[in-house]
């Protein structure tokens, strides 16, 4: 028996292809994810050099960041988002990969849909013109944004150039205090180890809240791992992976089923298992986080206050926080409850499946949105809202005065018509409070589903455990 | 892609940290199906006020820095999204090289896929690099990738590391896929032993 592994180094190990002197590496990826931002590029390249989709069964593509959550019957209105969906359609058609078109049920947010298909497997590595490719960590597999060239490479090569990350684990013991989630202990993390503190390391999260979590919040963990700098997060496959896969669409069957089974069970890491750097969290420290600031480092948890330049060290940070203070139009020393919203978005490849669905509407359900605030409910795709509404959970946000849309990106990055206008300020479930994000001028606050919700009904960020 | 041996041009200071790729280029200018004509819109939030007036305080719009080459700029360059977009729009606006202490891992890989050099050095040699960029036309740079070097106005040189094979690719001007279908060999060796060890892996 060789050296102790980590779950990283054994999923890397089995896909190596081939190995250069300086250390560089060939691997080969079980899965592609696609949608129409990032792609339209990458199939021009084939065509201009007459090169042919290695193996189009492996790739999935589906569109999600340009599509209205309006009403689709006419199509898309704007031109530029309809011909890059029109693009990909085209794209699609010509190769032969896998695709749900706009109006398919099973379309959504790509992150969204390749785990709902069973598309996402442990073990395997996995690759998406998208940044939230982490996403799909959850799973153990080895999950990981990637820019448009390398999804040329992929298409072309069903293999990528890269080099080893480096492994980090990060565990999180103890048990959650009742109203704080996956989106909370991410939160917490991002804040704790800041935006770079994943730069070059594949982190793997591990310990009792984590496995603690269901599936979907596990998502909702690795996802914003890019937030955090790493490129992946890993999460051990156990018996809820296996169960949550079994069924699905695209998963295997039968025998093979049972077999890819038998294989998952080996991929944790392995006791004495080397990592370059350790965080370890007391789940019992986490209350429910909000984000202050623009970027995602810039976390505060929600009975605590906006900070002041001077609160930071680093000469950087102090430039970059008065900046912050100054887009987002608040004074330090406010009290994070104090800060008034307009808007609010529940949605998105962090927060956008059904069990953050769920625990919106259990906050919503009885209360109704104030007076000066304007709210959104985006399924993350057409099965999520199908499920939902099977579940009434429609009506209950329905009738607390939220808008209930059709799925997709939507606000997140506001590539459709959802978007803040200047000064607005949301209570987003998504994943970026960066200047600009979900508008020009737009002000964003990153929070649980749960959280957004106490948002919207009281008008203010505020800690949804005081509303009982 | 262009190959990069030496260049030499202005350098624009950008003295923030966390320059995220939603400020690079943000994702209205996204919903092209082209690689090109990216430039006119780089930094476009920082650049262009609402009414598509520029803003004459932004480095790239002083006079100084219009032809600007290069970037110097704080840690984690590049962070958020995996559009590749950033790049293409430093490539057309002409920057070819982005000095800073770090740079977030897609961003940085997204660089070298387009003949742009990123160079990380630590906070001292970018807090001077920094100072002779302030000083704009009269402080230009020499970047020469060939020996790892960049030359400052004052005669002064400062070696960088750049992984060997990232910088044949950038010498040569090397198209990954062309190099990767060469190993074509290897890559059905291993389908095969994929077929059979993991047969679920099939669609």
């Amino acid at each position: 028996m060789g050296a102790p592994k980590t779950l990283f180094d054994k999923i890397w190990e089995n896909h190596v292809v081939d190995t250069q002197d300086d250390g560089t590496c060939l691997i080969y990826i079980d899965r592609h994810l696609v949608h129409e931002v990032t792609s339209p590029q990458a199939f021009e390249g084939l065509r201009n050099t007459g090169r042919k989709v290695r193996h189009p069964e492996l790739t999935l593509a589906v569109p999600d960041h340009n599509v209205p959550t309006t009403d689709r019957s006419q199509g898309i209105k704007e031109e530029d988002s309809r011909i890059q969906v029109e693009t990909l359609d085209q794209n699609a058609r010509d190769t032969g990969i896998h695709y749900f078109p706009m109006n398919d049920l099973r379309q959504g947010i790509v992150h969204i849909v390749g785990p709902e298909e069973g598309f996402t497997l442990p073990g395997v590595t996995m690759v998406c013109g998208d940044s939230h490719t982490s996403t799909h960590g959850a799973f153990g597999a080895l999950a990981f944004g990637i820019g448009t060239s390398e999804v040329e490479h992929v298409l072309a090569t069903q293999t990528l150039v890269q080099k080893p990350a480096k492994n980090m684990l990060v565990k999180v013991e103890g048990d959650l205090h009742p109203g704080v989630t996956a989106k909370d202990i991410t939160l917490a993390i991002i804040g704790h180890i800041g935006t770079a503190g994943g730069t070059g390391y594949v982190i793997e999260y591990a310990g009792s809240a984590i496995r603690a979590l269901s599936v979907e919040g596990r998502m909702t963990v690795c996802n914003m791992s890019i937030e955090a700098g790493a490129r992946a997060g890993l999460i051990a496959p156990d018996e809820k992976t296996f169960e949550y896969i079994k069924g699905r669409p695209m998963a295997p069957k039968g025998a093979a089923y049972e077999q890819a089974v038998e294989y998952w069970k080996t991929l944790p890491s392995d006791k004495g298992a080397h990592y370059d750097k350790i965080i370890e969290l007391d789940a019992a420290d986490i209350i429910p986080q909000v984000t202050w600031g623009t970027s995602p480092e810039d976390v505060a948890p929600i009975n605590g206050k906006v900070p002041a330049p001077s609160d930071a060290k680093d000469p950087g940070k102090q430039k970059a926080i008065a900046r912050s203070l100054e887009y987002m139009g608040l004074t330090a020393g406010t009290n994070i409850e104090d800060i008034k919203i307009d808007r609010v978005f529940i949605g998105s490849c962090t927060n956008g499946r059904i069990e953050d669905l769920r625990a919106a509407a259990v906050v919503a359900k009885g209360r109704k949105v104030s007076d000066h605030v304007s709210a959104m409910v985006v399924p993350g795709s057409g099965l999520v809202k199908e499920q939902a509404e099977a579940e009434g959970l429609h009506e209950i946000f329905l009738e607390a005065g939220f808008e209930w849309r059709e799925p997709g990106c939507s606000m997140c990055l506001a590539m459709n018509p959802d978007r803040l206008e200047p000064g607005e300020r949301c209570a987003s479930t998504s994943n970026r409070n960066f200047e600009g994000r979900q508008g020009r001028g737009g002000r964003t606050h990153l929070l649980s589903p749960a959280m957004a919700v106490a948002a919207a009904v009281t008008g203010h960020l505020t800690d949804v455990r005081k509303l009982g | 892609m262009d190959k990069f041996t030496t260049i030499t041009g202005v350098a624009a200071p950008l003295p923030m940290i966390n320059v995220d790729t939603d400020m690079i280029i943000p994702k209205q200018f996204l919903k092209t199906i082209k690689r090109s004509g990216l430039g006119k819109n780089l930094f476009d939030e920082m650049r262009f006020d609402d009414q598509g007036n520029e803003i004459p305080d932004f480095v790239l719009n002083k006079p100084a820095y219009r032809k600007a080459k290069i970037i110097v700029s704080g840690d984690n360059f590049g962070c958020g999204s995996s559009r590749e977009h950033a790049p293409w729009s430093l490539l057309d606006f002409g920057i070819r090289c982005v000095i800073a202490p770090s740079f977030a891992d897609i961003f940085y890989n997204n660089c070298f896929k387009n003949g742009i050099l990123p160079i990380r050095l630590p906070q001292e040699d970018v807090d001077k690099l920094m100072d002779d960029a302030d000083r704009g036309e009269n402080a230009t740079l020499t970047i020469d990738l060939e020996k790892q070097e960049i030359h400052g106005p004052d005669g002064g040189c400062i070696k960088f590391d750049v992984e060997p094979f990232r910088k044949h690719c950038l010498l040569n001007g090397l198209d990954d896929i062309g190099l990767t279908l060469q190993k074509g060999d290897a890559i059905n060796d291993f389908e095969a032993k994929r077929a059979a060890s993991q047969p679920w892996l099939s669609l």
